[in-house]
């Protein structure tokens, strides 16, 4: 990589947000080049700076906004006194509120697929901030599905959907959930999608799970044996209907 | 203010969102402070600004729907100071970012890593209040609070792309104003 490159995308290096093939290229850069690292070092030493001028919030602030709280969010004669019946209410509300909670956990299991979509958001966000959409930019399936051949221990279904209006920009090689997967991407109008794909490892199916992460959507599902998840800007309906696409032509 | 609406509320679902309020924004009480003192750069008023802004909270609570508590308050926070800029500092919003960072870029010394180091609390405290305010802001969101371009970019309206140019900037700045009171005082 060169001074010129590693400058722009210093930043972004700095700051979490590149993907992973470009920072190994500034990993090694910075190993090389005297100048460049000393421009790193003096990022870092920026951001302590800065870091030890904390304002911390004076005491009577606490107060001050404790009582715009009181004063606005609940009736005024609930403040004054606190009634026992009040207690047991609040114990048994906190209690209910436990008890539900666990429930809730123990019947959608969410926390590791949370996990999963914020690392994959995390991803498409990079994959957009240096332009590093792809490794193979390509419309053509028979251009990209080769392109991981000896890059990846599977093969990925690279399905066209041009005529749908998701136009195959191309392939990128990411890392995520601990391991290299295929990262398929489309465009439709000014809208990319990143379909992140890798076998399955376990029989935990939860296809259809949707969610939302930092206002990108997430779909996550299962083909042939392999583990799909689409993240993008788009709206839901769209994605869905992306997903839906992708299947229906798998299974011809 | 609010008080004539009191009466007709319904206490348990108050009590509920009251909850919600306590856990999900009152824990950002020194982010909300930080960055409204680096803002207006005061404490007096950086004080009023957060109590407005958690006013403003209250108000509009139910257009909370859980996630990240502190982005959602920053938000706020953010937008009340602009709004006593407007009422009492308008001419620091017209300000523009290219005649403020123009002065001083052209031949500063590169910055050392051991110069800023050895920084001390004041002289970084003044080189950041001098910034403008646009710099001030994504420093404080970005170096102290550690938020990802994205909820940067939600937090004060422009592109992910923006973001990332002027953070380049504001540290930039920072860093050749810093080497040159460092020089200068040495």
């Amino acid at each position: 990589m060169s001074c010129e490159r590693t400058e722009e995308l210093i930043h972004a290096y700095v700051d979490g947000e590149l993907d992973m093939v470009n920072s190994l290229d500034i990993e090694r850069h910075l190993n090389e080049c005297q100048i460049c690292s000393k421009s790193y070092a003096a990022l870092l030493a920026l951001r302590s700076a800065v870091g030890s001028v904390y304002h911390a919030p004076p005491a009577q602030l606490h107060q001050r906004v404790a009582s715009v709280v009181n004063r606005n969010l609940k009736p005024r004669s609930r403040s004054r006194t606190i009634s026992w019946q009040w207690v047991a209410f609040a114990c048994s509300f906190v209690l209910l509120n436990f008890l539900s909670w666990g429930v809730f956990h123990l019947l959608s299991r969410p926390s590791a697929d949370d996990v999963l979509a914020h690392e994959l958001v995390a991803s498409h966000v990079r994959s957009l901030m240096a332009d590093h959409l792809a490794d193979v930019p390509s419309s053509d399936q028979h251009t990209v599905k080769p392109w991981f051949n000896g890059k990846l221990d599977f093969s990925p279904p690279v399905i066209d959907l041009d005529d749908q209006g998701f136009t195959l920009v191309g392939g990128r090689l990411d890392y995520v959930n601990d391991r290299p997967v295929a990262a398929l991407v489309y465009q439709r109008r000014k809208h990319f999608v990143n379909l992140f794909i890798w076998p399955e490892t376990n029989d935990s199916d939860h296809s259809g799970t949707t969610t939302t992460v930092q206002g990108y959507d997430v779909v996550y599902w299962r083909q042939s044996d392999m583990n799909c998840w689409a993240v993008s800007d788009l709206n839901m309906e769209e994605l869905k209907e992306f997903t839906q696409l992708l299947k229906s032509r798998s299974s011809h | 203010m609010f008080r004539g609406s009191e009466e007709r509320r319904n206490p348990l679902l108050e009590e509920h969102r009251r909850e919600e309020f306590e856990a999900s924004l009152l824990p950002h009480l020194a982010a909300a402070y930080n960055l409204a003192r680096w803002l207006v750069r005061n404490d007096h008023d950086a004080e009023d600004v957060v109590q407005e802004s958690y006013l403003r909270a209250c108000k509009f609570f139910n257009g909370f729907h859980g996630g990240d508590g502190r982005a959602w308050l920053l938000t706020i926070v953010r937008n009340t100071c602009y709004t006593w800029f407007q009422q009492n500092r308008p001419r620091e919003l017209t300000q523009s970012l290219d005649d403020a960072a123009g002065n001083i870029e052209s031949d500063a010394p590169s910055p050392e890593a051991e110069l800023l180091k050895s920084a001390d609390r004041t002289l970084v405290s003044t080189a950041l209040e001098e910034l403008p305010l646009e710099f001030r802001e994504i420093l404080v969101l970005r170096e102290m609070e550690g938020m990802s371009y994205k909820e940067i970019s939600d937090i004060s309206g422009i592109p992910l792309g923006t973001v990332m140019s002027r953070l380049a900037r504001a540290r930039k700045r920072l860093q050749q104003s810093l080497t040159l009171k460092m020089t200068r005082e040495a």
